[in-house]
């Protein structure tokens, strides 16, 4: 394979930079509205003070992180147009108004009760401010739920005749959304940003409890994100077994490439660490356990497995993207299982705060999730080639024609540039405001930097006041 | 069915533009307050909005590609180039947002993003219109054109016109929600940019007829279309009072019967024409099967209740805001 700079090429590297940086703020923000939608609805019926300083605090975070989301997400809606026209044109009839309901049920609920959450607490009632907060809830996960529906059917394609043009005309819509694949792949993605959420929750309260702040804080968010993730990472590996039961149903070559897997086998084994080599059709450096192969994909201990050699090299994934990217994944998951258990466990018995190691090492797994979930997506999109639209419509044919390479560049350079520094930007944010840790009192969140009103502003450090303050405020 | 979303499409893009087009206003303004507890009123007022507003446009999008396929991949691949600036420029007014006020040295930045994304966002849009009436380079409904198809001056002339058009709904929108300072800024602005738009509007006629442009062999045809330019002359009129007076509540909507008799102008001409002049909206309509499943959650049940909270949330952050409060 050449690697001639084609716009293609071009092409796959932008809609992959793009869609990667994108999926990094619906996985954060996912979690954190449910996450705030559940403090609010505590502080509601509890009225422990905590849920409401925890939401507010939060809520700044989401706030940032919503804003990176919003706007890589617009730039993902444009995208398919310009860069895959091609695509479509051909698949417009069904990825279009699945878009279209992503966009009606989801994004403009999110937006429009956003504004409310943020910056119209005091000019609506309790009750109506919980109301949008559940409703900025409800909007990312329809958002969700929209976007792996559209993205399965490329996956695996059904519920559609081929019309003249080879435009996709939709037969079925019912076969499309209750495909069987979508309702294996949504709880996945939504448990992946559930999951990511609980241990950047759970990293925070580490944090501050190493640091000996916001004791009372510190230990509500290490109880809550550990027990959530304790419940929810093997919820997870759950969903995760029954998405590898579609890919090797639906998706033999995605399958196969992610074992690494060359030539039939029968009984198979599985490759737990090598170094895939796609030119010479072989592993390196392989290490491998008999049998389990077999019982990973059916669990039956002699079925027979297809290689990737079954099918003509051009009809193949890359290999080693799959195969590195899921062992990363799962290794993640399996991670975060040991620390939510032995967390949670030490929680119970009242001696997570002296376990200084455990402490440690629960801060720095705060990117687990954000890992998992990029590598899962890299799995599950890499393993799709060389296909958009799986068995249907190859990646080659899918982009817009007339595309030249200086005009591609041009726009992989912008958003490079763009993303970048917005992304260091909005990292650098977040993490002062997780350092500086303030946690407002309730009602406050508009009034604490007013200049007018100093009394108000409750023990704010002057470091603080513009990096928390205002971030509420505006 | 198709004509549903031919019009669904149409109220979808002027919500964008009425809506949208007062808060990327008010961001060209920004970029010329005279201080920074200006520049903060001016965040206040549009801050709990400016995402819902954009959120028309990102429907508009999806509409574009669920009802008509074939357009969506025509245009947005036609305008590459336009589009990648303006994308830029969104993400860059975005974050503005959230990051001025969590930055300690890089506040200029994110200013300069936000008022001169606000420019470069309706600079663009103008200049697509401009691109669209002087018509596209497309042939078997296949856009043809290159890189700068979309190129001639009189898009320039266009987009420079969006920019005063958002400019003058920006500032209507300032003085009907803001008093002191700010209000005063708008109210100077204000005749000035009347007559900017007004301007433009004579010259890009002039041109037109100057280049004889199709659109105007339209204008000929179908004479009852003329009422708009009529309903847009006498909103003006009204317009220039009210700023005389210092109605407050009466330049807003002024205004966006400016802009809704100059959409209904460039609608009415280019019937039944999608892509003027080459797409038809029939030809460009997804099949039967995409919009029925559309419109029966999306048209018949989402678009209303979208419709019914942006009013909602409007009307939550309704009146004038008070400084004092600080409450947005």
């Amino acid at each position: 394979m050449a690697m001639d700079v084609t716009p293609l090429l071009l092409s796959r590297i932008q809609f992959a930079f793009t869609i990667s940086f994108h999926i990094i703020f619906p996985a954060f923000t996912v979690g954190l509205a449910a996450w705030l939608a559940y403090l609010q609805g505590c502080s509601l019926i509890l009225k422990a003070p905590v849920y409401d300083r925890l939401f507010s605090f939060w809520l700044r975070i989401f706030g940032i992180a919503f804003g990176l989301g919003v706007v890589s997400g617009i730039v993902m809606a444009f995208q398919f147009g310009t860069n895959w026209s091609e695509l479509s044109r051909r698949a417009g009839p069904i990825q279009g108004p699945l878009l279209g309901y992503e966009s009606f049920t989801a994004f403009a609920i999110e937006a429009s009760f956003f504004g409310v959450l943020v910056l119209g607490r005091d000019r609506v009632t309790r009750g109506f401010y919980f109301f949008s907060s559940l409703m900025v809830c409800l909007g990312t996960t329809m958002s969700s739920f929209w976007i792996m529906v559209n993205n399965s059917w490329m996956q695996a394609p059904v519920g559609f005749v081929q019309g003249p043009d080879g435009v996709f005309v939709p037969t079925s819509w019912t076969a499309i959304i209750f495909s069987p694949v979508v309702w294996v792949r949504v709880p996945h993605m939504v448990l992946a940003a559930y999951v990511t959420t609980s241990f950047c929750i759970a990293a925070t309260g580490a944090w501050y409890a190493l640091r000996g702040m916001n004791k009372v804080e510190a230990r509500a968010m290490l109880r809550m994100g550990l027990g959530l993730a304790a419940i929810l990472v093997p919820a997870q590996l759950l969903f995760g077994h029954l998405t590898g039961d579609y890919v090797h149903k639906w998706q033999p070559t995605k399958f196969a490439a992610i074992e690494a897997r060359w030539h039939d086998e029968q009984p198979a084994s599985e490759v737990l660490i090598a170094w895939p080599d796609q030119k010479n059709e072989r592993n390196r450096f392989t290490l491998s356990v008999p049998y389990l192969g077999s019982l990973i994909a059916t669990s039956t201990l002699n079925s027979k497995e297809v290689g990737l050699t079954d099918w003509a090299p051009s009809d193949r994934p890359p290999v080693a993207i799959p195969f590195l990217a899921f062992r990363i994944m799962v290794g993640c998951g399996l991670l975060m299982l040991a620390l939510a258990w032995s967390g949670s466990v030490l929680h119970a018995l009242g001696r997570l705060e002296r376990a200084r190691w455990l402490l440690w090492s629960i801060f720095f797994s705060f990117p687990l999730g954000f890992i998992a979930t990029l590598t899962g997506w890299f799995t599950a999109e890499v393993g799709r080639q060389p296909w958009t639209i799986y068995g249907q419509v190859r990646t080659a044919r899918a982009a817009t024609p007339f595309l030249t390479t200086p005009q591609v560049a041009a726009s992989l350079i912008v958003f490079a540039v763009v993303y970048a520094l917005i992304f260091v930007a909005g990292t650098i944010y977040i993490y002062r405001l997780l350092k500086a840790g303030a946690f407002p009192a309730p009602g406050h969140l508009g009034t604490e930097t007013n200049p007018k009103r100093p009394l108000s502003v409750p023990g704010s450090s002057p470091g603080v006041d513009s990096a928390a303050g205002l971030a509420a405020a505006e | 069915m198709i004509d549903f979303w031919a019009a669904a499409l149409g109220l979808m893009l002027l919500m964008y533009v009425l809506l949208d087009g007062f808060d990327l206003g008010v961001g060209m303004l920004f970029g010329i307050a005279p201080h920074e507890a200006a520049r903060r009123q001016m965040m206040r007022v549009i801050a709990p909005v400016w995402d819902g507003n954009e959120t028309w446009l990102v429907l508009t999008a999806t509409i574009l590609f669920g009802a008509f396929p074939h357009v969506y991949a025509l245009l947005l691949s036609a305008f590459y180039l336009p589009l990648l600036v303006m994308l830029a420029a969104i993400i860059l007014r975005g974050v503005a947002f959230e990051f001025r006020y969590k930055s300690i040295g890089l506040r200029h930045v994110w200013d300069l993003g936000f008022a001169g994304g606000s420019v470069l966002i309706a600079f663009v849009q103008g200049a697509a219109i401009g691109a669209l009436v002087q018509e596209l380079p497309v042939r078997g409904g296949q856009y043809v054109g290159g890189a700068f198809g979309w190129f001639s001056p009189f898009a320039i002339l266009c987009g420079l016109g969006l920019v005063f058009g958002y400019a003058l709904l920006g500032a209507a929108w300032l003085c009907a929600k803001t008093e002191g300072e700010v209000r005063d800024l708008g109210y100077r602005y204000l005749p000035r940019l009347l007559a900017a738009v007004l301007v433009f509007l004579l010259l890009a006629f002039t041109y037109a007829i100057g280049l004889d442009l199709r659109v105007l062999h339209r204008w000929s045809e179908r004479p009852a279309m003329m009422t708009f330019p009529a309903i847009g002359l006498a909103a003006s009129t009204v317009l220039a009072v009210a700023i005389r007076r210092r109605y407050d509540g009466a330049l807003y909507p002024m205004g966006m019967l400016i802009f809704g008799s100059a959409f209904g102008t460039l609608v009415a001409s280019f019937l039944p024409y999608m892509v003027p002049f080459s797409v038809t909206i029939d030809q460009a309509a997804a099949p039967h099967a995409s919009l029925a499943f559309l419109f029966w959650g999306a048209g018949v049940v989402v678009l209303p209740i979208t419709l019914i909270y942006t009013a909602v949330v409007y009307r939550v952050f309704r009146g004038k805001i008070d400084p004092e409060t600080n409450y947005l």
